[in-house]
C-alpha cells in the first residue's frame, strides 16, 4: 500500500475517535481522513510511505490502528521520532528504507538481511539500533517486560 | 564541548544512553492508554510516584459518559498511588510544568508531542508514547538516542508588531515539517536571549512541527527570575556549544507577521498576503499561545472595541485565568464579545469546545493545522495572538497594527 510524504497522525487516526479503549474503534477509522477507502485494503499489507510519517501528535492510537487493521509493517525513508518510537514499542516494525513499487505488489521485508525487495530490485534498509531490535524481537515493550519480570 | 542536549543526557550525538527521569507527566488522552499498558505490564511498582503527574487538559470538562468514566478510572488511580494530579481546569499539562515543575537541567518526558515546549527552560523535554511512558512510571529510566543539534541564531530584536509566535512559524517554514527530525534545536544569540520567558515557551512550543526532539534555550537572568517567581533559585547554564550540525542565522529585525497556511504548518506566508481572507471563528490559547501575556496582548488589542466573529479565549491554565481575572484583562475580553473557555487545549485536537464545521475558517493561535484537525471539512490558519486580535475585530485575516 503506497502512501504519500509528511502523513500525520491525524490523518492516520482523527482525534475524533481518541475518546475510547476500543482497538476496533480505532482499526476501523485508519486513514480515514487521508483514504476513506484505504482501511479496506490494509489486512495482510505492507505500507509504503514517503517521508516523515507519523509526524504530529504523539497518539499511540496511530500505531495500534494499523497494527489492528493488519497492518505487518510500515516502510519510509524517515519517520517522526515519536511514531518511530511509539510503532517499535507496540511490535509494529517500522522500517527506513525506500522501495520503488505500486500498490498491490507483493514486498518482502528482511529485517535480519537488511533489505527490502520488491519488483524484482532489492534495496537496503537501514539497521535498527540494538536496543530496538531488542524491543520488536519480543513484540514490544510490554512482553519485553514481562518476559524479564515474570 | 558539548552541545546542551548532549552536556544533559551525558554521551555524545548518536549514543544511545539510559536516562534517569526527572519529571515525568500524563494528560487525559494519552494517561488511558498509559494506564492499559502498564496493566498489562502486571501492574508493576511505581518507581518514583513523586516525580509523576496526571494533568487533565485534552477534554476538559468530559464530553460525554464514555470520557467521564476513562477520566473516572484515571482521576481513581492517580490519587490512589499518591501522583499529583490536577483535575478539569487546572490547565494544560506543559504550561502546569512550566509553573515551578521544571528546572534548567533536567530530563523531562511527556506523553505529548508538545513536551519540547519545557526545553525552554534549558530542560531536555520531550514527548513519548503511553507504552513508553509506562514502562517510565515502572522503571524511572527510559533510553534516548542523544540527538545532533541545530543551532538556531538568532540576532536583533523583534519590531512592529511581530512576536514570538511569529519567530517559531518562520522557524518552522525555514526547517520544514521534518527539517530537523531527530535532532534537538538550540535556540542562541542576543535575540534568543531577549525574549521574554513567555516568548521562549512559544518558540520551544513549535520545535517539534519540524520534527525536532526538543528545543533549547539556556538558562539564564530571564529563567532565574521566572523562576524565582515559583520559589526556585537556579544558576544560569553556561553556553559550550561547537557541536552543531548546522547552523540558522535569523535577524528578529526581518521578522514580519506570518500565518501558516492549511494544511501545513511550514506552509508559512506574511499576513499581508492572506489579508482579507474572511474567517468564521478565532481561537486563543492552546500550550503555544494561551499564557497570561498573550491574553493581555489581546485585550489591549480588542480595548473598547466588539470581535465581528465568534471568538474563542481560553486561558492555558487556572493561574492564567486568575490572573487576567485580578489585572481586568479578563473584563476587557469579555466586553469585545469573545467567550472564555475552561483552562485546558480547548479545541485544537478537535474534540470538543468549539470544533468547526465543514467549509469553516479558523484563525487559531495553536500549532497544527492538519487536515481535519478541529473538525471535518474545516481549514485552520495558525497565526500570533496580535494577528488573531485583528483579525477578529475585522472578521477576516488582518495585519495587526503596531502598538
Amino acid at each position: 500500500m503506497v502512501v504519500g510524504d509528511d502523513i500525520d497522525t491525524d490523518q492516520i487516526i482523527a482525534g475524533r475517535y481518541l475518546r475510547t479503549k476500543d482497538r476496533q474503534i480505532w482499526a476501523g477509522h485508519v486513514f480515514e481522513d487521508y483514504d476513506p477507502g484505504l482501511v479496506e485494503r490494509l489486512r495482510g499489507s505492507v505500507i509504503i510511505a514517503g517521508k516523515n510519517f507519523g509526524c504530529g501528535s504523539s497518539r499511540e492510537q496511530a500505531v495500534i490502528a494499523l497494527r489492528e487493521a493488519g497492518v505487518l509493517a510500515v516502510v519510509a525513508p524517515s519517520f517522526a521520532r515519536i511514531f518511530f518510537r511509539n510503532a517499535i514499542n507496540i511490535g509494529l516494525p517500522a522500517i527506513e528504507g525506500t522501495c520503488e513499487c505500486d500498490d498491490g505488489m507483493d514486498v518482502v521485508v528482511d529485517i535480519d538481511g537488511g533489505f527490502i525487495e520488491c519488483n524484482h530490485k532489492k534495496t537496503q534498509i537501514k539497521p535498527l539500533s540494538s536496543k530496538m531490535k531488542e524491543i520488536l524481537l519480543a513484540g514490544g515493550l510490554v512482553p519485553l517486560w514481562r518476559s524479564r519480570k515474570l | 564541548m558539548t552541545t546542551l542536549s548532549e552536556h544533559i543526557l551525558g554521551g555524545r550525538a548518536g549514543d544511545y544512553v539510559d536516562a534517569e527521569v526527572d519529571r515525568a507527566y500524563v494528560h487525559d488522552g494519552t494517561g488511558v492508554l498509559t494506564l492499559e499498558a502498564w496493566k498489562e505490564m502486571g501492574g508493576p511498582a511505581l518507581a518514583h510516584p513523586e516525580r509523576l503527574s496526571i494533568l487533565f487538559d485534552h477534554i476538559v470538562p468530559a464530553n460525554n459518559t464514555v470520557t467521564a468514566l476513562l477520566q473516572k478510572e484515571l482521576r481513581e488511580f492517580a490519587k490512589s498511588r499518591g501522583i499529583r494530579f490536577s483535575d478539569i481546569g487546572g490547565g494544560i499539562c506543559h504550561q502546569l510544568m512550566g509553573e515551578g515543575e521544571v528546572l534548567p537541567g533536567e530530563v523531562i518526558v511527556g506523553a505529548d508531542s508538545h513536551t519540547c515546549t519545557l526545553g525552554a527552560f534549558g530542560a531536555f523535554a520531550t514527548g513519548v508514547g503511553a507504552t513508553d511512558m509506562a514502562a517510565i512510571w515502572a522503571s524511572g529510566t527510559t533510553w534516548f538516542r542523544v540527538p545532533e543539534t541545530t543551532g538556531i541564531v538568532i540576532s536583533g530584536s523583534l519590531s512592529g508588531a511581530s512576536e514570538a509566535k511569529d519567530l517559531a512559524l518562520t522557524i518552522i517554514g525555514m526547517l520544514g515539517m521534518d527539517g530537523a527530525t531527530y535532532q534537538a534545536l538550540e535556540f542562541t544569540g542576543d535575540g534568543a536571549e531577549g525574549l521574554s520567558m513567555e516568548g521562549r515557551l512559544t518558540v520551544s512550543n513549535l520545535s517539534v512541527e519540524s520534527g525536532a526532539k526538543t528545543g533549547l534555550f539556556y538558562a539564564d537572568r530571564t529563567t532565574q527570575e521566572y523562576l524565582a517567581g515559583f520559589g526556585h533559585f537556579i544558576v544560569p547554564q553556561v553556553r559550550d556549544a561547537t557541536g552543531y550540525l548546522r547552523e540558522v542565522h535569523i535577524d528578529l529585525g526581518e521578522i514580519e507577521p506570518v500565518v501558516a497556511v492549511p494544511p501545513r504548518v511550514d506552509r508559512v506566508r506574511p499576513v499581508r498576503e492572506l489579508a482579507g481572507t474572511p474567517v468564521d471563528q478565532v481561537f486563543v490559547g492552546t500550550c503555544t499561545n494561551g499564557r497570561y501575556d498573550d491574553l493581555r496582548r489581546f485585550a489591549t488589542i480588542v480595548r473598547g472595541k466588539k470581535v465581528m466573529v465568534r471568538t474563542i479565549v481560553i486561558p492555558a491554565s487556572a493561574r492564567v485565568l486568575q490572573r487576567a481575572a485580578d489585572t481586568g484583562v479578563l473584563s476587557t475580553i469579555l466586553s469585545s464579545g469573545c467567550t472564555i473557555g475552561t483552562p485546558g487545549c480547548g479545541p485544537c485536537l478537535g474534540a470538543h469546545m468549539g470544533v468547526i464545521g465543514e467549509e469553516e475558517v479558523c484563525l487559531s493561535t495553536a500549532n497544527r493545522n492538519f487536515t481535519n484537525r478541529m473538525g471535518v471539512g474545516g481549514k485552520i490558519y495558525l497565526s500570533s495572538v496580535s494577528t488573531a486580535a485583528a483579525s477578529a475585530l475585522k472578521g477576516e485575516i488582518t495585519v495587526p497594527e503596531v502598538d
